[in-house]
């Protein structure tokens, strides 16, 4: 690990201002990827700027019945909190899906959302990889990509987002809180992760410095039933190969509203906007729920080793569909 | 770039004991504990938060202590495997695992014991897992397979994972 400075700011606005005036800063939350990264010799920073002590760990309820989630808060503090289990349980169950119980102690919410990918080539320094050195290359394409993007992947670079919490809150609607020196502003989680195009060392639409400072969650619609399901090679403390966040309200026999987020398939929790239109309006049943995954998934673009996680994918939306609206699979 | 110091000072209460210790900054507090403590029973297995041996509490919480800096755990009380027994009493979860051979080798126990000390606190106080039905339940019930969900941020390369469960379960029925 190469040596570093670190610094404990009174507040946010000197976390940022501190920051902002090092290109190579960066904020230490859990470090849970962070102290990780900077062991493989992924991550170098001059200087790590602990927001621990800062108190952005408030989990609460909003003025119009949604949650605000500090960026602070550990997995745990979120999984366990009775608000989240009792109006938004998508939550809990993706975190609590998630990393082990010492992990989810450690990992704040807003490190969740930055978390880097865990393709092996980007965490092993001696391999080329587009994300971690821009116009090396891509050792994943031709190489180990079994757990690679199928979805919205480029030439450039074909690695998957992690993140369990992320999908449910792509499901969900969510939006970032930002603070920089210009201020406080929000943004759509689906603004927040930007396309990988030919650029995907540029990951989030955040300027160096700006530090997320809570997560905001809209109430979900009346009569929503939602669940988190995941699929990954053994049966606890693994990576997702495939998942899916849904939402789903069912009246009169229609569905009037269908969220459907879906993880391990993109470089960004996989909104399923497609597949949403498609059921919109429709009687629920297992045939409709299939012509609508199979309609998002015809723009899949799998690599040699990960054709699998297309019909995976489509089971598993859907399972979930059929479960969230009580019909036969 | 700005010049920035490598190596601070930072005061740990580890074990009921107060420690001010000067470190550089990389150092980890799983290496605080095992080099400049000599508290070498959190072991160093894969050094990447991977597999649990290096567990310890933090503030009463569980932790992976090779993934978090020295530094940035100011004034927190740490406990490791050494601080569990009391007076030369070992604690429920250490005498559990003697008595129903929860280990082989023992490099990972360590680490299992923290962590199961922590899995029956955090069941006490009703946290949901993984493979609890339903999230919003007010109580859990440690049974098989609540402990191998709670336990596996803890691997055993030796596979004494049935004599773990059993020994767990059994401090979780408060006898031993």
């Amino acid at each position: 690990m190469k040596e570093f400075g670190y610094v404990r700011p009174a507040d946010a606005a000197e976390a940022v201002a501190t920051t902002y005036a090092d290109a190579n800063a960066r904020y230490l939350g859990g470090g849970t990827n962070l102290v990780d990264l900077m062991k493989l010799g992924v991550e170098t920073p001059s200087l790590l700027v602990d927001i621990a002590g800062l108190p952005l760990g408030q989990i609460e309820a909003t003025d119009d019945a949604g949650l605000r989630i500090g960026a602070l808060a550990s997995n745990t503090d979120i999984a366990v909190d009775r608000l989240v289990r009792d109006g938004f349980p998508l939550l809990s169950e993706a975190l609590l899906s998630g990393a082990s119980g010492q992990l989810r102690n450690t990992a704040t919410a807003g490190g969740n959302l930055l978390q880097r990918t865990r393709c092996g080539y980007f965490t092993d320094i001696s391999k080329p990889c587009n994300k971690r050195q821009p116009g090396a290359g891509c050792a994943a394409k031709e190489g180990e990509h079994r757990n690679h993007a199928i979805l919205g992947a480029s030439t450039h670079c074909v690695a998957t987002h992690p993140s369990d919490f992320a999908v449910a809150l792509a499901a969900l609607d969510a939006r970032v809180e930002v603070e920089s020196p210009a201020g406080t502003r929000t943004l759509a989680l689906s603004d927040f992760y930007l396309p990988v195009g030919d650029t995907p060392q540029h990951e989030v639409a955040l300027e160096h410095g700006e530090l997320i400072t809570a997560i905001l969650v809209p109430a979900p619609p009346d009569a929503a039933r939602s669940r988190y399901r995941k699929v990954r090679e053994r049966a606890s403390y693994a990576f997702a190969i495939g998942s899916v966040a849904a939402v789903v309200v069912v009246d009169d026999g229609t569905i009037r509203d269908v969220r459907i987020a879906i993880g391990a398939v993109a470089s960004m929790p996989w909104r399923a906007r497609l597949a949403e239109a498609a059921l919109s309006d429709v009687a629920p049943s297992a045939a409709s729920f299939a012509a609508a995954a199979d309609l998002e998934l015809a723009h899949a673009r799998p690599l040699r080793d990960n054709t699998y996680k297309i019909p995976l994918v489509r089971d598993l939306i859907v399972a979930t569909l059929c479960e969230l609206t009580g019909v036969p699979t | 770039m700005a010049d920035h110091a490598q190596r601070s000072t930072v005061e740990l209460k580890v074990n009921g004991d107060d420690q001010v210790l000067y470190l550089d900054h990389r150092t980890t507090l799983l290496d605080a504990l095992r080099e400049h403590l000599d508290l070498t029973g959190s072991k160093k297995g894969c050094d990447h938060g991977q597999c649990g041996a290096c567990t310890v509490l933090v503030d009463g919480r569980r932790a992976n202590a090779c993934l978090l800096l020295a530094v940035a755990q100011q004034g927190r009380e740490i406990t490791t495997i050494e601080g569990l027994s009391t007076g030369g009493e070992l604690h429920p979860v250490q005498q559990a695992f003697i008595d129903h051979d929860g280990f082989q080798c023992g490099y990972c126990t360590p680490g299992q014991i923290c962590s199961a000390v922590a899995v029956l606190d955090e069941a006490e106080r009703g946290w949901p897992s993984a493979v609890t039905a339903d999230v919003a339940a007010a109580d859990v019930r440690l049974d098989a397979a609540e402990i191998r969900e709670r336990m596996s941020g803890n691997l055993c390369r030796c596979g004494a994972y049935v004599n773990i469960v059993t020994a767990v379960s059994a401090a979780a029925k408060g006898g031993a």
